[in-house]
């Protein structure tokens, strides 16, 4: 099997099993957003301060940063190996993009105080003049997305620091650790040496500052909330807003009224940080029956958070306080904002406003309501256009030509039937459409993929031997269901998946087991035991049946390995491993030969929620608690890539058709899409009002369909990165979603115990992608959620957790039955 | 949208004499105010997190319900220790008691004996995982199995009967309770009705149900010939069968017109045939799809009643009535007919007061035979005690001259007499137990006689009888309640003003248990005259990045006393994260909870 790392050196990795550090080393520019604290960790660290020092200094030579890496990535390696990957979520990859003086000022505090007089001295010179050249920026270049910025400043500045600039990155420390660490210096580096990257530069340290829980750092973040104004006056401020919002144009009001969450939450914030807890309470209690209903999980854990003590280690604040909350604003609206705020002398809510939002201007008529609730519920507000502007791959690869076995065998076949006329033109536009190249997918060697094998490729023929009988559906004709009900599991049925060929479903329980069912007749067996092996004469006709041993046949094998609940589930589509995700925090690889584990895979530090095998195997992305989602091989123990934005945890992971992106789904109510190539974040998808736990590509890898906790499941448009479709009817979290194979139904099973199909065809027919909507990202969503709706199939009592189309258009779908 | 739906946010809080209670527990008493308040805070606040967290568990976990290790987990992932010994599938082993004003939850702690445990048989395991597939759609229709749900729910066949221009989908019917009874089918025709009239009065166009073809599938055919020849065939095996059948498939719903004519025009044919066997196989089918809970039977009462009501007061219902044992189909009609009363009458359809008219007008013919006069009384008796009391106890006397009147007079015919018979005991069988409620004990014949004439003697030494057997009853009766009420709210309540007092002494328990820790703890705080320092053992290097947001715990609790100066300081501090939160949680959960509905807000 080929690594990424064999055939790309510029990729990533090292591969160097035996060798403690498997390195993941990437380019500056590959990992945005992961900068999380070089410059924390390593201040942190008694050592570290040197490195900051040292850094320094080499910018006071007036050479950009580039220089600066190994130093603090080694540092930060020394105390990062371990509690990094945990530290590293938190680093929001969005950071970059926001900047904060308060930030610099709180790095400048913490310096003094550790008596590292030199290293502030000279970060006080950098920052000054990295005020002027602020200045003298183009201001056009604020609005930049992060991780582009970055990656062209680091370009500009590694040009102009000669060979210095991809040097850093490889030669440091070990672990996933070493990426962002030595990114992030690297960037805060670009962006001293660069004027309108200065605040860019400054928030990856913030973001570091943030993500390591040792305390007094945070304390330095939260006092960005030290700006005392009178609490008294906060409800003044709030209702004068108010007052203002709900009095301007019907037109502005829906675009203004966004404001009010996050001003909301800020001022509430501020109150509690500067202990005015009945100012607070009252403040609260005032205002927010007004937030929008999908906000209502947010406001729970921020009503419940009364003190400034409880500020500290509270995740939802600390999302507020590191990412700034997107709002997309028409540029009349905003300045009628603008106006009225300093006609007021409003400081206060400026102040929030330059803060900690980041307001998305765009030209042209304001968005309606309808417009603004379709896009709005994340828990950082909306994508900024610019993320979604990334090209992205997302045609098909070309399918190895498997042609000789198949002609035979299916002409014999159609030959018994006695109509081998048919045949032949049905090939012909086979064979030419995998010849054809897709204009959109991507280089058939842009990730390396492994080799075929000629049991893959025997599996291929049975594929389309399959496809060749296939059921074409549509509303006339809706597949059937069978439904496999797990009897017995006392509500401890927590993942399940189906092979691709539907003859083996795995069912991951809460007892920490996961077992493996074969729905053929074809029992489970296992390999034969060494010494028996050595007995078997190799050069036999049926060796692989011999090696089997007849004896441990059984329809269930029970997999043992797990000490936590079983949260995710992928067979590799060889079916020769199964993956496990549990919450003790590990991946397992399991053999189908053995039925024993193989690895485990160890990174995520808390629960892992899903893991998915790459459709071409040996890759594998985990997503958990931690709130990244990572990439792995199965032949490295770490992880390749790691993916690093979700504010919350990444609940669901998905790989995209041809493998070369990574969808993730998160209880911060946005999906992203990640590149595998780089790790950048090429698309960030908000409209869901609730944690999204089911994501779906179409077969074409022309779209995704995500299913929340609200019911709804979104149909997003990958290339043009738009919202496509809204489909309403599931009343409960709707746990998984499943194209047929030719795309023509989408079917979605929910908690409430049902299985919906719905029209995919119709769905996707006259979507609106003019260059307009493109460009604005406005959508117009059609109210036609009941004319695609198929079908409605009630279960007795057992929630859809899991759905499949078989190679011929049959829906499998699994569930435990939980008695009322 | 904001303003449509507010938001119902509780900011419960745990009140603080909780943790005063609890500090006494532990052995620290006078516990300042201040404290407490604090304590409070920071403990309701914990408490929420957690529960957020275990949210997200048991949303993971695809259930509905949290479960007591999702808690466990989350406080796992808190890097605290989870609480051992709280494992419960179904069911939060938290039991609820309220009095003198409060609401009270507590864990029960039974003293177990061992030898108890040891000696009792082990309970049998429980069944193991397995997989089992059925056809949740065939090409887009959902077959009518039953591993399916019943293709057309209860309520649905109501809405359908009751608001037919309301197009029926399901999931729309919310309105009027589950089963149609008494009242709450009445509120739910009621706002039928007035569903109904205003689009008639505003002269929308009058939507006309459309009409529907009861066409069944081959199938179904074969199924309603299957069942209908087994209930009425020969073979007692396979009409159990059958009835069985009728009683529990779910997917019945569209040859209920076929059953409900099968059964009248089966009455119909065999009463004039005299055929007791089918009929009293056919009552045997209504009683069958009365108890099938899936079937919304209001619209074929209309059909079922004449025919049952046929099978209790028909003159004949057999070839040799003084042989067949006809009064038995007949109780078993009355029975059935009450039943239909219990479940079907409303105050717009008077089924019960028609049918009690019918019968008192049958009974009160003087030329009425025997037979059907037992019918009557046997329907009227199984309407109830109001109705025996009201409808025939007034009319004992005239019927017992009658009976007195057959039975001792001239044999006019056997047929006659053994109706008489009958009558008589049912009479008094029905007559005793209303009398011994009615009547006060002392039991006089003499009496009895003036006041039921011939019926007099006998009804009271039946009377007798029945206020022994009453008596042994209610002996049962209340020891079976108290069995019941035992581990239920109930019995706590009946001791409501002990409730108080008894609860602190079981929180008071561990306190006394540990008493040595109270009086170190006494001791200690005698020496230093400030407020005790912060215990030192909490202060530990920072050793693992993990330790997260349990640090707080600690840094509120011992900033309490002294100033806000450890919040700043602790540049180094770091908790064992491990120790304080338990102790918070371990002595939070079992506390009175103010609202309880605080916590499930935030489950739900």
């Amino acid at each position: 099997m080929a690594a990424l790392a064999e055939e790309q050196t510029e990729v990533v990795i090292k591969p160097d099993p035996e060798g403690p550090p498997a390195l993941p080393a990437t380019q500056p520019g590959d990992c945005p957003g992961e900068g999380s604290g070089g410059s924390h960790n390593s201040s942190h660290n008694g050592g570290g301060g040197g490195g900051v020092a040292a850094s320094s200094a080499g910018g006071d030579g007036g050479t950009p940063k580039p220089a600066v890496a190994p130093p603090a990535a080694a540092a930060a390696a020394a105390t990062a190996a371990p509690g990094g990957a945990a530290g590293a979520p938190a680093a929001a990859a969005e950071g970059i993009a926001s900047q904060d003086r308060q930030t610099l000022l709180a790095v400048l505090q913490f310096l003094r105080r550790s008596n590292l007089r030199e290293s502030e001295e000279i970060l006080r010179r950098e920052a000054r003049l990295l005020e002027e050249a602020a200045g003298a920026g183009a201001p056009g270049e604020m609005d930049g997305p992060g991780a582009e910025a970055t990656s062209a400043l680091l370009s500009r500045v590694a040009a102009a620091a000669g060979p210095t600039g991809p040097g850093p990155g490889s030669g440091s420390g070990p672990g996933p650790g070493a990426c962002p660490a030595s990114a992030g210096p690297a960037a805060s580096g670009a962006g001293t040496g660069n004027s309108g990257a200065a605040p860019t530069a400054a928030a990856p340290a913030k973001v570091g500052v943030v993500a390591v829980e040792d305390q007094p750092d945070v304390s330095a973040v939260l006092s960005a909330y030290n700006q005392q104004g009178d609490p008294a006056m906060y409800e003044e401020y709030y209702s004068g807003l108010k007052h203002f919002i709900e009095c301007s144009l019907d037109c502005h009001r829906a675009e203004l009224s966004q404001l009010f969450y996050p001003l909301f939450v800020h001022m509430y914030l501020e109150l509690v940080y500067n202990q005015h807890e009945n100012e607070a309470k009252s403040f609260f209690e005032k205002f927010h029956g007004d937030q929008e209903c999908y906000y209502q999980d947010d406001l729970r854990v921020l009503s419940s958070l009364t003190k400034k003590e409880h500020m500290k280690g509270n995740e939802t604040m600390l999302d507020f306080r590191t990412s700034k909350f997107v709002l997309r604003i028409s540029r009349d609206s905003y300045q009628l904002l603008k106006r009225h705020l300093q006609e007021k002398q409003n400081n206060q809510i400026w102040n929030i406003v330059q803060e900690h939002l980041y307001i998305d201007i765009f030209d042209g008529m304001p968005r309606s309501k309808q417009q603004i609730d379709a896009m709005v519920g994340s828990m950082a507000g909306e994508a900024k256009r610019e993320a979604n502007k990334a090209k992205v791959f997302f045609g098909l690869l070309k399918e190895p030509e498997i042609e000789v076995p198949l002609d035979d065998e299916d002409e014999e076949g159609e030959n018994e039937e006695g109509k081998p006329k048919k045949k032949k033109p049905k090939k012909d536009s086979m064979g030419s459409k995998s010849k054809k190249q897709d204009p959109n997918a991507p280089p058939q060697n842009r990730i390396p993929l492994p080799e075929l094998k000629d049991s893959d490729k025997l599996d291929k023929i049975m594929n389309m031997k399959e496809t060749t009988k296939r059921v074409r559906l549509g509303p006339d004709c809706l597949p059937s269901i069978c439904f496999y009900t797990f009897l017995n599991a006392y509500q401890g049925l927590t993942a399940v998946d189906v092979t691709d060929d539907s003859s083996l479903i795995a069912g991951g329980f809460a007892d920490s087991t996961v077992r493996v069912w074969s729905v053929t007749p074809k029992k489970l067996r296992s390999v034969k035991t060494a010494t028996d092996l050595s007995l078997i004469d190799k050069e036999s006709d049926d060796v692989l049946e011999r090696i089997m041993d007849e004896k441990t046949a059984s329809e269930l094998k029970i997999l043992y390995g797990h000490s936590g609940p079983v949260y995710g589930a992928s067979f590799s589509p060889d079916r020769n491993y199964l993956l496990s995700s549990s919450e003790d925090g590990t991946v397992r690889l399991w053999s189908l030969q053995t039925f024993t584990c193989l690895v485990g895979y160890k990174g995520h530090n808390y629960p892992v929620w899903d893991t998915q095998f790459s459709p071409y195997g040996y890759y594998f992305v985990s997503g958990g608690h931690d709130r990244v989602a990572r990439l792995w091989a199965t032949d490295h123990y770490q992880p390749l890539r790691i993916f690093a934005g979700h504010l919350a945890d990444v609940n669901c992971t998905r790989f995209h058709p041809n493998s070369n992106y990574v969808a993730t789904g998160s209880a911060d109510r946005t999906v992203r899409l990640w590149d595998v190539l780089n790790g950048n974040c090429v698309r960030i998808f908000t409209g869901h009002k609730g944690p999204i736990h089911s994501l779906a590509f179409s077969p074409n890898g022309r779209f995704l369909a995500t299913g929340a906790t609200d019911g709804r499941v979104l149909l997003w448009d990958i290339g043009h990165g738009l919202m496509v479709g809204e489909l309403k009817g599931h009343t409960d979290t709707v746990c998984s979603l499943k194209f047929s194979r030719d795309g023509e139904i989408l079917a979605s099973g929910s908690m409430d115990n049902t299985v919906r199909l719905w029209d995919a065809i119709k769905a996707f027919e006259d979507l609106e992608t003019d260059d307009f909507t493109t460009a604005t990202g406005h959508i117009n969503l059609p109210e036609n959620s009941q004319d695609l709706l198929l079908g409605t199939y009630m279960t007795k009592s057992t929630p859809v957790v899991h759905l499949h189309f078989t190679r011929r258009n049959l829906v499998l779908a699994a569930g435990a039955y939980s008695p009322q | 949208m904001a303003e449509e739906k507010k938001l119902k946010l509780s900011n419960t809080v745990l009140p603080s004499e909780s943790m005063k209670v609890v500090a006494e527990s532990m052995g620290i008493a006078q516990m300042p105010e201040e404290t407490c308040q604090l304590l409070t805070d920071e403990v309701s606040y914990r408490i929420k997190e957690i529960a957020q967290d275990a949210l997200k568990f048991m949303h993971m976990g695809k259930r509905q319900k949290l479960t007591t290790s999702d808690i466990d987990y989350a406080l796992k992932l808190k890097n605290v220790e989870p609480l051992y010994g709280f494992h419960a599938q179904e069911f939060i082993p938290f039991r609820f008691a309220s009095g003198g004003g409060r609401e009270l939850y507590f864990y029960e702690e039974k003293e177990v004996d061992l030898s108890d445990i040891i000696n009792t048989p082990l309970p049998r395991v429980p069944l193991d995982v397995c997989l089992k597939a059925h056809w949740l759609s065939i090409e887009g229709f959902q077959p009518a199995i039953p591993e399916n749900p019943p293709p057309a729910p209860k309520e649905q066949q109501k809405a359908e009967a009751t608001e037919p221009l309301k197009s029926a989908k399901p999931g729309q019917e919310e309105d009027g309770p589950l089963k149609g009874k008494g009242q709450g089918a009445v509120s739910a025709d009621g706002k039928g009705k007035e569903k109904k009239a205003p689009p008639l009065l505003e002269g929308v166009p009058l939507r006309l149900k459309p009409r529907s073809i009861h066409e069944l599938s081959v199938e179904q055919q074969l199924y309603y010939k299957e069942i209908t020849e087994a209930c009425v065939g020969s073979c007692e095996a396979k009409r159990a069968e059958a009835l069985q059948s009728i009683a529990t498939d779910p997917g019945l719903y569209q040859m209920l017109p076929r059953f409900s004519t099968f059964i009248s025009e089966g009455v119909r044919v065999n009463v004039v045939q005299n055929n007791l066997a089918l009929l009293i196989y056919l009552m045997r089918m209504v009683k069958a799809l009365m108890d099938n809970p899936t079937l919304y039977l209001e619209k074929y009462v209309h059909e079922l009643i004449p025919a049952v009501m046929t099978c209790i007061v028909s003159r004949q219902l057999c070839l040799r009535p003084d042989v067949d044992n006809h009064w038995a189909l007949r109780d078993f009609a009355a029975r059935l007919v009450a039943q239909i009363c219990k479940h079907f009458s409303t105050t717009t359809n008077n089924i019960q007061s028609r049918i009690t008219k019918t019968f008192t007008k049958s009974w009160v013919d003087e030329k009425t035979p025997w037979t059907t006069r037992y019918g009557s009384i046997a329907g009227l008796a199984e309407l109830g005690h109001d109705v025996i009391k009201t409808l025939i106890l007034p009319r004992l006397q005239q019927e017992g001259e009658r009976i007195r009147s057959v039975l001792d007079g001239p044999v006019l015919s056997n047929i006659d007499r053994i109706g008489a018979d009958h009558v008589q005991s049912l009479l008094l069988k029905h007559c005793a137990p209303v009398l011994a409620k009615l009547r006060p004990p002392p039991d006089n014949q003499d009496a009895f006689r003036t006041d039921f004439g011939s019926l007099g003697p006998l009804l009271c030494s039946h009377v007798v009888k029945a206020r022994a057997q009453a008596a042994l009853q209610a002996q049962q009766v209340n020891r079976t309640t108290l069995t019941i009420t035992q581990p239920r709210p109930t019995l706590t309540l009946s001791q409501a003003p002990q409730s108080g007092p008894r609860t602190t002494g079981l929180l008071k328990v561990p306190g006394s248990i540990a008493l040595p820790v109270q009086t170190l703890v006494s001791a200690r705080a005698a020496a230093p005259p400030q407020p005790s320092p912060p215990p030192t053992k909490f202060i530990v290097m920072s050793s693992s990045s993990g330790a997260s947001s349990s640090q707080q715990v600690l840094s509120l609790s011992t900033a309490a006393p002294g100033s806000g100066s450890t919040t700043t300081s602790p540049v180094t501090t770091t908790v064992p994260s491990v120790q304080p939160i338990v102790k918070q949680v371990d002595i939070a959960l079992p506390l009175w909870v103010s609202d309880p509905d605080d916590i499930s807000i935030t489950v739900a």
